[in-house]
């Protein structure tokens, strides 16, 4: 039975044809071409597929079309504002923050989430927000640090 | 079987295909410009295929455009090591061109010459000086242009940021894209070429951002399961519960019964297709399929012993003195046997490939560290020429040896040729994990002995299934013999059952990790009995002044205080030579006597690499494969029984994150005079070792297996 779903993507409005039970994940990538979610296991365990869900992060391979209904999503491709980037992915650049780049999208949609909600994260919370997120080129330090350059600069200290 | 599917052809031919493109039917694709080719007999330059699409006399080459734009063509592939940057920044350097002006091609087999694959630490240190030259002489060639044109000897002009101009008269200048406008010229490169001296250089030995580094926090970088093509089918193919299976009968009636999905049964092929993912995989699950049941003996536990019974022709890769005598008249000796489990590969993209039959041509898109080797293979299998099949690869997520092997790309052209649709084959992380061709388990023993006088006497060393890679001598010993039991780590084994109960292949060092783990986990345990502080053992024992320095580099770095071990403290040196590399790493831990668990607080790795040709981007490499190797050291081995592959998911098979990763200090011994070695491979060598050597030192009890997972480290306590 398919019926479509509508919700909004990086703040346009969307409607997907598929079935309620169909992943998020799928619905991104197959339907909406939004390629920055990557597929990494199947059963959220890796997070590479992590999305915002009205601003708490997702696992978008484990969340149904049911589930985002009439919701936000915010995905990679949504974090710069037309030609300026994110600080977080301006942060990502400069500290040399990612190596293959594909845990990069969902590594940075998950600091956004924790700078949204916790500006100014001690070291501890930047590792325990991140560590859903696997990185198998070993990236963690320089992210950690990208991170930590944009959290200290939004408390306007050096 | 669904509607009749088109057959391949027998097959097509295409003039010059053995024998590559003429230089001239080369050229004319190529167009007017200035072309430097890169004489296949390049020194490293590992272009000794007989099989070539291209002309066979050159393996590499980069293009200045009209409009100054200049293109490099390279075999080598990106998947994280950042060679997209260090490749143009060679390139750059030599032409004398600002970065942004380099477009990179890479691991395209149409339009890159031959390459045989990205591994092994080799593209800056073996392609590298071959790149070099040839921009190098591409230079040249357009100070001769220049020349010309400006009426002036090339002794007076100087080139920069893609211009020539006159030294006295700067106005007087011409663009490099000016001078290719009219040309029509190609040179193969000779190695008369001058290259510029590290102290002239301003693109090489800077640290660049990644040029693909804007795509990839965006999110518009495209890995190949990104790619989508119109009437692209996803596959899934029906696969054996454990290794050694075989399908005995199958049913895809009830699969074939829905709707959109297609059916491929081919030999030992069973797949079916939708345009939906999901709903190829709903249709792989109404497929009833009953396979043979082998069921194989070996497990985690006794796989090594099973190693060392089936593994019985040695290799001598070192031989001096007279080890008999020797150990005969040692006063002390000390006998180890060490383990090390099957490690997976893991990179979080898995294999995929996307495959398009078309007017004679197969076009396939493919997660590849081998894009030649893979067409071929390709070709082989579909009987087609090499021409007719073209091997693209998009930014790689990750391969660490693994994506050597690319079998998914083979089944994604055989699905496209039998159904005439583009069509995606995409691992699932339990195929992943399953059909990984894994770092092998393997064996060393070491028997070695002191001197009265507290130095090493004897050195008697055997591995078993890891491969010679970081067995050879690096100390000076007066009586030593290394044999290597059974393959080299470099090749792709298929051979199970009979040695390995699934495929193994290259993991990130092959073989290094295992053999530079066990010598100087053993160094450690004759240094203790010497009574004499570790690092200083080990200078009392290491001739090479380069080694020397960097062992003396790291030390100094971490603040190393000398003591005979075990100290308690938890710290431990070790030391390797890697891909033209020295490479020393100290470290720290603390290990819970309670838990067993070991915890990592600091690293400090230095490493003299020769000229370093992008600092930041060598210290990411050092960092990354330190943070990668955590994960043999400390916690990953493959679990499996009866040809079953347990750990087939994440949830099971654990890597290091970022609350395992401590801080970790690189530091790049300057060697300038020494072309650019490896850098992707070196550090985790040493990871396990310098590790074992720290929990020796913490516990005081020698660490015979890797990983040192809790129980290990608990049960080496209960043992002592």
């Amino acid at each position: 039975m398919n019926e479509s779903q509508s919700f909004t993507v990086n703040g346009r409005a969307v409607e997907v044809q598929g079935h309620e039970a169909g992943s998020l994940l799928g619905a991104l990538r197959d339907e909406l071409g939004l390629t920055g979610a990557k597929p990494g296991c199947g059963i959220g365990a890796c997070g590479a597929c992590t999305v915002q869900l009205d601003g708490r992060t997702v696992r978008a391979c484990r969340t149904t079309l049911a589930q985002v209904s009439g919701r936000h999503v915010l995905t990679v491709e949504g974090l710069a504002q037309a030609d300026r980037l994110h600080p977080l992915q301006q942060a990502f650049i400069d500290h040399g923050a990612l190596q293959c780049g594909y845990c990069t999208p969902a590594m940075l949609v998950t600091a956004h989430a924790l700078l949204a909600e916790t500006p100014h994260p001690t070291r501890e919370q930047i590792v325990a927000r991140m560590n859903g997120v696997l990185c198998r080129c070993g990236a963690h330090l320089r992210i950690i640090a990208a991170i930590e350059s944009v959290a200290q600069r939004s408390t306007g200290n050096p | 079987m669904s509607a009749p599917h088109p057959r391949p052809p027998r097959r097509i031919a295409v003039p010059h295909d053995a024998r590559g493109l003429s230089r001239r039917e080369f050229l004319r694709r190529v167009g007017a410009g200035i072309v430097m080719l890169l004489p296949a007999s390049w020194p490293g330059a590992h272009a000794q295929s007989p099989q070539r699409l291209y002309p066979e006399d050159f393996n590499a080459y980069l293009s200045i455009g009209r409009d100054g734009r200049v293109t490099v063509y390279s075999g080598k592939i990106e998947m994280g090591q950042d060679v997209v940057t260090s490749q143009a920044q060679l390139v750059a350097e030599e032409l004398g061109v600002a970065l942004e002006r380099i477009e990179m091609v890479l691991g395209d087999t149409d339009r890159c010459p031959w390459d045989m694959g990205t591994f092994g630490s080799l593209t800056i240190r073996m392609f590298g000086p071959a790149l070099r030259a040839a921009a190098a002489q591409a230079r040249a060639t357009l100070l001769d242009l220049a020349a010309a044109r400006l009426g002036v000897g090339t002794g007076e002009l100087q080139a920069s940021g893609g211009v020539v101009r006159v030294r006295a008269a700067s106005e007087r200048a011409v663009s490099y894209g000016e001078l290719a406008r009219g040309a029509r010229i190609a040179h193969v490169v000779d190695a008369k070429a001058a290259l510029k001296a590290a102290t002239e250089m301003s693109v090489m030995g800077r640290s660049p951002a990644r040029l693909d580094a804007l795509e990839k926090v965006t999110g518009a970088a495209k890995f190949t399961a990104d790619l989508r093509l119109p009437g692209m089918m996803c596959a899934r193919l029906l696969r054996p519960p454990v290794h050694g299976a075989r399908l005995l009968e199958v049913d895809v009636s009830a699969a074939q019964a829905l709707p959109g999905v297609r059916v491929v049964r081919e030999d030992d092929l069973v797949a079916v297709l939708h345009r939906d993912p999901q709903a190829a995989a709903d249709a792989l699950a109404r497929v009833r399929a009953r396979w043979s049941a082998p069921s194989s003996p070996l497990d985690a536990d006794n796989v090594h012993e099973h190693l060392r019974g089936v593994l019985v022709d040695a290799k001598t890769i070192a031989e001096q003195g007279d080890v008999t005598a020797a150990r005969a008249a040692s006063p002390r000796r000390f006998a180890a046997a060490m383990r090390k489990g099957y490690v997976a590969h893991a990179p979080i993209e898995t294999h995929a490939a996307l495959a398009q039959w078309r007017d004679g041509k197969l076009t396939v898109w493919a997660s590849t560290q081998t894009p030649f080797p893979t067409r071929d293979a390709i070709a082989a299998r579909l009987r087609l020429d090499r021409a007719a099949v073209r091997v693209i690869t998009p930014w790689v997520g990750g391969g660490f040896g693994g994506k050597s092997e690319s079998a998914q790309a083979i089944e994604a052209a055989r699905l496209a040729v039998a159904t005439g649709a583009p069509v995606q084959v995409a691992r699932t992380r339990e195929e992943e994990f399953f059909f990984d061709t894994f770092d092998p388990a393997c064996v060393v023993t070491i028997d070695a002995g002191l001197d009265a006088a507290g130095r090493i006497a004897y050195w008697d060393y055997a591995v078993y299934a890891a491969g010679e890679r970081g067995a050879a001598p690096i100390y000076d010993l007066a009586h030593q013999r290394i044999r290597a039991y059974g393959r080299s780590a470099y090749e792709i084994d298929p051979s199970a059952p009979s040695v390995h109960p699934f495929a193994v292949g290259p993991w990130r060092a092959p073989g290094a990790n295992m053999n530079v783990y066990a010598r100087e986990s053993q160094i450690d345990v004759l240094a203790q009995a010497a009574g004499v502080d570790p690092v200083a053992f080990r200078l009392a024992h290491l001739g090479d002044e380069r080694m020397r320095r960097v062992l003396r580099t790291a030390a100094a770095s971490f603040g190393w205080q000398p003591a005979a071990g075990p100290s308690g403290r938890g710290v431990g040196v070790a030391i390797a030579t890697d891909a033209g590399s020295c490479v020393a790493a100290c470290a720290e831990v603390t290990v819970d006597r309670t838990s067993g668990r070991v915890s990592v607080r600091r690293i400090t790795c230095a490493q003299d690499m020769g000229l370093v040709v992008n600092p930041d981007g060598a210290r990411r490499q050092i960092e990354g494969a330190l943070t990668m190797g955590l994960g043999y050291a400390l916690g990953e081995e493959l679990r499996f029984r009866g040809g079953d592959i347990l750990d087939r998911n994440f949830d099971r098979y654990r890597l290091p994150r970022f609350s395992d990763v401590p801080r970790i200090d690189a530091v790049l011994v300057p060697n300038d005079t020494l072309a650019p070695q490896g850098g992707g491979e070196p550090a985790i060598t040493v990871t396990g070792a310098v590790l074992a050597n720290a929990v020796y030192d913490a516990i005081g009890v020698p660490q015979r297996r890797l990983p040192m997972t809790p129980e290990r480290v608990l049960g080496s306590l209960a043992a002592r």
